[in-house]
């Protein structure tokens, strides 16, 4: 076959440090002292500061109530992650389950109306999605936090891929076999899907825990924080401070990011498929 | 165990497409029946329609003297057996044999004994806790009938069930379906496109072409007497040759050479000749020699009369020049009506042989 | 970061089928041989999804063209109609039209990086076999950073004191002034978005590549001597409901999902900073009370996508092969 250049590995591995570079410097940078990186810039090797930022970060009562802690932000965030990614499949499974196993009436046109969602994101109609929010007393709920997110069809439209590539016996010989629509859900489609709901999980659970925009909008009450949200809110306070606290920042950044990049480097298989394939 | 009538079974699709017209066939009880045609002939909508798979749009579908019309696939009574086997992935061999069951509702002893038993019929005992993906081909239709067998049926569906399979794996589980078949007598409706297959193993054969039944009838009847060219052509290899002829004054003649005396009407004719009813001889009907195919036991020699293609079996091995001479035997050449396509009765009153 | 996943090469296409049947009236064909025929049972699964959609999608939406017609009193008395005056007013403002420019130009520049840079490293990587495995998840790792950590980082680097990226300027005689100046912060916005999304270009365009058929490569192999022409008779053309699903994606990206990059990059203070449309929507809705003008713009934006979907579904899939 064709002859590896050496030409090959540069720019791979170049490609590899500007990815990579900036996040290894986060993290060795939060390992500093704040006066420490204020002058000597960013930091490739670790420094001795490390369990100090951290324990400060999540453990110090901050925000204008005192009451928030790195802890506390860790939590949302995973209740945020969890709950959105459960939530979406869930949702979304029944959703493609009627779309692809039944025919009645309207069916093309629900089709039509819950695709449509995929046109337009959360973002263009942030506004009007805030005053339905306040109308509906859910600013500050951890149902105002994740139900609105799942209002967008990728999910379904993945499980109606998926369910469509299920081979079509398989149900001829369910029914056969006397399973009506619920048991036949129950007992042979979910089981069938697991790979495909691990790997959405993963995928929805990165998206879910990532979320900038909305909990921004969502919570004033700061007990509703999330990481994001937290990161946010540290570099509000920077504004006119001499020296801006560098280390604890990039430890929230660490904080935020360690989770989900964790669980693409361990599930990166799995993450993969879910984001490239349809599964057989 | 139950006798299945259709009764001029239709179907038309939601597009206005017929996919079977007119489709009568008794089927008795413990008899397999096997349906054969060309892709798209309808014979798999016809079992579809059995199973309750697909809506009857005409006529009447009766298992067991029930009409069963409007029944679901569960209640019909019936089992069937797919091409690529439909088993549930995500369950074990086990599991998959008891799900029907299951849902029915029969005691854990009843299915465990029943389980039991069809592995045991199938030779599947050691694999009753393995997932499908652990399994070889063969051994996943064994499973699919399992499946079949534990629901003791009023009849079998099989539709296509050994497409899947190399050549050799289908030789051998075609026997085992029919031995199987034959001690549990278990009335079977059998689907296939391959008219080995269907010779095989059919107590009955229902060619269909086109949505309309060709012909019913036992495979070597329906060999040695098809009904029309399409059947004709279809069953047995190699194919039967169709010839434009004539009859004039009482002599059948073929591209102007006389093969035999006839008592029919004058007028065009397609003649049919098998292979194997032909020789090679000294004399005869010339024939241009194309191509030869070796078989072993013997060789095909494919050739021309005149413009028209004809096959001759022949089991020597002596090397041959571009044309031989082709001898028949009256008695065993075919008669089709030219325009209809029909089989007509001969009337052969003297065998004349062309110089 | 999106949550556009998943086989959308494939899904793709059949939308884009779908979209073809439905413009030509034609029913689109079951999904399946065999379905359920029950009245009652699909609403039943369908119901927490449509709840979900038309409260919170749906609702919103109508909401955000009626709001767009009127002229809402800041202090919350009541709201007047005006018409048009609303999508006249942003139609005619130059900071609009600067933002709209600033936003297009940033689409064009991030979508071509992200994609240009992404392929090339999936190239290459898919020709290593030494070491391919470690390439991969280091450059995979980086997909899962959240957009407002990426823009917090990249602030860092590009920062006025202690900034690497401030520091090599300097050293080439430029004075780098992010925040302040406003082709400099518009350098650091595109530098953190293209960052953030080689990653996602990466993943696609390498299993794309991996799933070329092996015959296929050796075929190819046969039949073009030079690499550059195998990848561009051969590869390339595989390659492009790839590419094609993944410029929509890029696009809708750096329209939307560059946001939180913006948040903390422009941080709420737009003098001479450049800006998204999404964030000036954000901006005059949140920080302006101005809710009759940033639902104008709402809708004008929801009109572009529209667009650009329906063009790109129109123009673009003609010109591709699906394989």
């Amino acid at each position: 076959m064709q002859k590896i250049k050496p030409f090959d590995h540069l720019i791979l591995i170049l490609g590899a440090l500007f990815l990579c570079a900036p996040v290894v410097m986060a993290l060795m940078s939060s390992t500093h002292t704040a006066v420490d990186v204020h002058s000597n810039g960013l930091s490739l090797l670790p420094g001795g500061n490390g369990i100090e930022t951290y324990t400060k970060v999540l453990t110090h009562r901050g925000g204008f109530t005192g009451d928030v802690t790195g802890l506390l932000m860790l939590r949302n965030s995973l209740i945020m992650g969890l709950g959105f990614a459960v939530g979406k499949i869930v949702l979304s499974m029944m959703a493609a389950y009627a779309l692809v196993y039944f025919r009645f009436r309207f069916a093309t046109l629900l089709f039509w109306a819950i695709f449509a969602t995929l046109l337009l994101p959360l973002e263009v109609r942030i506004m009007p999605s805030y005053q339905v929010m306040s109308e509906l007393h859910l600013l500050n709920t951890y149902t105002g936090l994740i139900v609105p997110l799942l209002a967008s069809a990728t999910g379904t439209f993945f499980f109606r891929q998926f369910f469509r590539s299920v081979p079509d016996e398989l149900l001829e010989a369910a029914r056969i076999d006397g399973a009506g629509p619920v048991k036949f859900f129950i007992d042979v489609l979910v089981p069938l899907s697991k790979t495909m709901m691990a790997a959405i999980f993963i995928i929805m659970f990165i998206y879910g825990w990532n979320q900038y925009l909305w909990p921004l909008l969502m919570t004033t009450d700061e007990s509703f924080y999330t990481l994001m949200r937290g990161i946010k809110s540290i570099l509000q306070v920077w504004v006119g401070s001499q020296i801006p606290d560098y280390n604890e920042a990039f430890a929230l950044a660490v904080l935020a990011m360690v989770p989900p990049v964790a669980v693409v480097v361990i599930f990166q298989r799995m993450f993969i498929k879910g984001l490239t394939e349809s599964d057989k | 165990m139950a006798e299945l009538t259709l009764k001029s079974v239709g179907k038309t699709y939601a597009g206005g497409v017929d996919a079977v017209t007119d489709v009568t066939i008794d089927i008795k009880d413990g008899e397999f029946i096997v349906l054969v045609g060309p892709s798209g002939c309808g014979k798999s909508t016809l079992l579809r329609m059995v199973a309750g798979l697909e809506t009857v749009t005409r006529g009447d579908v009766q298992i067991g003297g029930r009409r069963v019309n409007d029944l679901d696939p569960a209640e019909r009574d019936i089992a069937m057996v797919f091409q690529n086997y439909a088993l549930y992935p995500h369950m074990s061999v086990r599991d998959n044999m008891a799900y029907g069951l299951k849902n029915r509702g029969e005691s854990k002893a009843v299915i465990e004994e029943r389980v039991a038993e069809a592995a045991r019929m199938l030779e599947l005992g050691q694999y009753l806790d393995r997932k499908p993906r652990a399994l070889s081909g063969g051994q996943r239709q064994r499973v699919a009938m399992g499946r079949a067998i534990v629901r003791q049926p009023a009849a079998f569906l099989f539709d296509e069930p050994l497409s899947n399979l190399d050549a050799k794996l289908r030789v051998s589980m075609r026997m085992e379906i029919r031995k199987l078949q034959q001690r549990l007598g278990t009335t079977s409706l059998y689907v296939t496109h391959d008219q080995l297959e269907a010779m095989t193993l059919a107590d009955r054969l229902v060619v269909l072409n086109g949505g309309r039944i060709e012909q019913i009838g036992a495979p070597l009847e329906v060999y040695r007497k098809p009904a029309s060219t399409f059947v004709a052509s279809f069953i047995g290899a190699p194919a039967m040759s169709l010839l434009d002829a004539h009859i004039e004054g009482g002599q059948l003649l073929l591209e102007g050479h006389a093969l035999a005396r006839l008592g029919n009407a004058a007028g065009p004719v397609t003649l049919g000749l098998r292979a194997e009813d032909l020789r090679i001889v000294d004399t005869g009907l010339p024939m241009r020699v194309d191509y030869i195919e070796e078989l072993g036991a013997q060789r095909i020699i494919h050739g021309m009369v005149g413009d028209q293609a004809l096959a001759v079996t022949d089991t020597h091995d002596t090397p041959l020049g571009p044309e031989v001479r082709v001898a028949l035997d009256p008695a065993r050449l075919h008669l089709f009506d030219a325009q209809t396509g029909r089989r007509m009765d001969k009337r052969v009153e003297q065998v004349s042989v062309p110089a | 970061m999106t949550d556009t996943p998943l086989n959308m090469v494939e899904a793709d296409r059949t939308l884009v089928m779908r979209l073809r049947a439905w413009w030509s009236g034609e029913t689109a064909t079951p999904a399946k041989r065999v379905q359920f025929d029950r009245p009652l049972t699909p609403w039943l699964f369908l119901l927490p999804q449509l709840a979900v959609v038309v409260i919170f999608f749906y609702w919103p939406s109508v909401q955000a063209v009626t709001s767009s017609f009127y002229l809402e009193d800041p202090f919350g008395f009541g709201a007047t109609f005006v018409g048009m005056e609303n999508y006249t007013d942003a139609l005619n403002s130059s900071e609009y039209l600067g933002t709209a420019a600033f936003t297009a130009f940033f689409c064009v520049v991030v979508t071509a990086l992200a994609l240009g840079i992404g392929l090339l490293l999936a190239v290459k990587a898919d020709k290593v076999i030494r070491g391919a495995e470690s390439y991969k998840t280091l450059l995979i790792s980086v997909y899962a950073i959240a957009p407002p950590v990426a823009g917090l980082i990249g602030m860092m680097f590009f920062d006025m004191h202690m900034g690497p990226l401030k520091d090599l300027a300097a050293w080439f005689g430029y004075d780098l002034k992010v925040g302040i100046n406003y082709w400099d912060t518009a350098t650091a916005l595109i530098v953190i978005a293209v960052w953030k999304q080689i990653p996602y270009n990466f993943i696609f365009f390498l299993s794309g590549l991996q799933s070329v058929p092996v015959s296929v490569r050796e075929a190819a192999l046969i039949d073009a001597r030079s690499g550059w022409r195998r990848f561009w008779d051969i590869t390339l053309p595989l390659l492009a409901p790839t590419a094609f699903f993944l410029l929509v994606i890029n696009i809708t990206y750096t329209m939307f999902d560059t946001f939180p990059i913006i948040d903390v990059i422009v941080k709420d203070k737009p003098a001479n900073n450049p800006m998204t449309l999404v964030y000036k929507v954000y901006l005059d809705g949140f920080k302006g009370n101005d809710i009759g003008g940033s639902s104008a713009q709402s809708v004008i934006l929801m009109g572009v996508v529209a667009l650009l979907t329906v063009l790109q579904f129109r123009f673009l899939e003609r010109r591709v092969h699906y394989g």
